[in-house]
């Protein structure tokens, strides 16, 4: 049998020349831009907080995930993406904290990688939002020195700050709660206050817009989000000015940016079919435009894109393509 | 005719091997909703365990004058009046701890852990079988509370019973006082004593296989 010319196996027999791993350390490398901007900008303290949550997040894969799991690099780009979702003088404690629970309870509670239903980080951030909600809003001025810690940063386990810190405002906190917008070429270059992947809208788009090349993440759904957020923003600009930002200074504060290219493009908490990744990326655009000005937060990514994750698996199930041969809704048996 | 069980067994069955609320997922709603604290815990379990250990002995006694056409509405009718004694009872005794029970008190009379005992046992066994069942299974259930409780506080304020363990400067996590942090407390829990379960059942296979393993369960 063994000398048979002929081999009989089972399809694909086309491989394509990706693999989990390789598309995944594709993106921890188009991240290394974004974890450097926000160094730039925020100081050490910021690069700290990043690689706590990236340790705890390996930490947690190493300890509780099956073998091998931690080469194939999701861990590291949750890890990652939680740390850039965080403020920069957020204490390391809680940041570490943050990327066990992402890892424990957002993937390897589900059965690890591509079994769960909500993006880990976002997972992770949500879970330190709702445990700390004072630390998770406190947002340093950013005028301190590179090398300069924020004095909450180095406290102990379980020990909140000693010293009261001086803080800074986000642009959406500024515009919820005094109506001051802030100036667009700011936004774009990222000299701004907020979380530390918070910062260039330009950097980060030229990180996602490689993977997106790539073809590593479906660019319908970034397209999706940017398109609903600016349209629907657009048309409460133009009824009321005064009480709602532009549409520009939507697209391109808080979190929309990091989470529409980095998070909600997420393989396993994603639509597979092109037309459910532009349901997705609408539904999470109206969500953050109904959150940010009608909401009790000034920012609403993180939920937008949570409760569409929520919604995938009936989105794949509407969306599924006709079967050749067959008519639309005929079961192909 | 169900087999019959020592009372041994019928005390530590509900404390332990069928535990309401960790093992047989019963009584969840007060078990997630009034657990942020020890105190409360203990109130809510001690009122529980008083309303089942009356009810169950008033149903036992009564067991074989309940037509059994009605007998759900009576059992009913039976615990809601024990619940009403309690209520009143806390009201008066220890007004603080009512309040942060709220509605909770009220609702013991739907908790599923008691009927589902009126049903399972006291209806058919004897007055001192019934006091001993009722008895395991309050314990059962005031232990799992108690749990709840203790994980949520320490966490969730930093105290225990309302002294400090980790001194002024804690960090409280807000989750845990929270409803998400209910959930969170008990699917740890859960968590922790499936996997001590499983691997204890694996060291068994792996082992020679374990006395005694099956003890029936009563009705």
């Amino acid at each position: 049998m063994s000398s048979s010319r002929l081999l009989v196996t089972a399809s694909p027999h086309l491989r394509g020349p990706a693999s989990t791993p390789k598309i995944m350390w594709n993106v921890v490398g188009s991240l290394v831009p974004v974890v450097a901007t926000a160094g730039y900008f925020f100081g050490f303290g910021a690069l700290l907080v990043i690689a706590a949550a990236t340790l705890g997040a390996l930490l947690t894969e190493m300890v509780f995930g099956s073998k091998g799991s931690l080469g194939d690099g999701s861990a590291a780009i949750t890890g990652l993406l939680l740390g850039l979702t965080l403020p920069p003088g957020f204490p390391l404690w809680m940041s570490f904290l943050g990327g066990v629970v992402a890892i424990a309870f957002g993937k390897l509670i589900f059965g690890g990688l591509g079994q769960n239903m909500f993006n880990p980080a976002l997972l992770g951030r949500a879970f330190l939002q709702a445990a700390f909600p004072v630390a998770i809003t406190t947002w340093p001025t950013g005028e301190e020195g590179w090398w300069n810690l924020s004095p909450t940063q180095a406290s102990l386990p379980l020990m909140g700050a000693e010293v009261d810190t001086v803080t800074g405002a986000t642009p959406l906190g500024l515009w919820k709660f005094e109506r001051i917008a802030t100036d667009a070429v700011d936004l774009l270059t990222g000299a701004i206050g907020g979380s530390a992947g918070e910062t260039s809208a330009v950097v980060i788009t030229i990180c996602g817009g490689y993977l997106a090349l790539r073809n590593f993440l479906n660019w319908r759904i970034p397209a999706g989000i940017f398109l609903t957020v600016f349209v629907l923003s657009g048309a409460l600009w133009l009824i009321d000015a005064g009480r709602y930002p532009s549409p520009v200074f939507m697209l391109f504060s808080g979190g929309l940016m990091l989470g529409a290219w980095f998070m909600a493009t997420d393989m396993v908490t994603s639509p597979v079919t092109s037309r459910g990744c532009w349901i997705f990326g609408a539904g999470i655009g109206a969500l953050v435009v109904l959150i940010r000005n009608w909401g009790g937060l000034p920012e609403g990514v993180m939920y937008a894109i949570l409760l569409m994750n929520a919604m995938v698996p009936y989105l794949n199930q509407w969306t599924q393509p006709r079967v050749f041969g067959t008519r639309l809704g005929e079961a192909a048996s | 005719m169900p087999r019959q069980t020592t009372p041994g067994q019928d005390l530590t069955r509900g404390i332990w091997r069928e535990n309401p609320v960790l093992i047989q997922m019963l009584g969840l709603c007060p078990a997630l909703a009034v657990t942020n604290t020890v105190v409360n815990s203990i109130a809510m379990g001690l009122a529980t365990f008083f309303v089942l250990l009356c009810s169950s002995i008033l149903v036992s006694t009564f067991r074989k004058l309940i037509p059994s056409e009605v007998r759900i509405s009576t059992y009913i009718l039976i615990i809601a009046t024990f619940v009403t004694i309690a209520d009143m009872t806390l009201e008066a005794v220890v007004p603080e701890v009512h309040k942060a029970l709220g509605a909770f008190i009220a609702l013991i009379v739907v908790n599923c852990m008691i009927l589902g005992r009126q049903e399972a046992f006291a209806s058919k066994n004897t007055v001192p079988r019934a006091i001993i069942d009722a008895v395991g299974t309050g314990i059962g259930f005031i232990i799992a509370l108690l749990m709840m409780g203790s994980i949520r506080e320490i966490l969730g304020y930093g105290t225990f019973l309302g002294f400090p363990i980790f001194g002024s400067n804690y960090e409280p996590w807000i989750v845990f006082i929270l409803p998400p942090g209910g959930f969170f407390t008990i699917g740890f829990i859960l968590l922790a004593l499936n996997w001590w379960e499983r691997r204890k059942l694996e060291r068994a296979r792996a082992g020679e296989p374990p006395a005694g393993a099956a003890v029936e369960r009563a009705a």
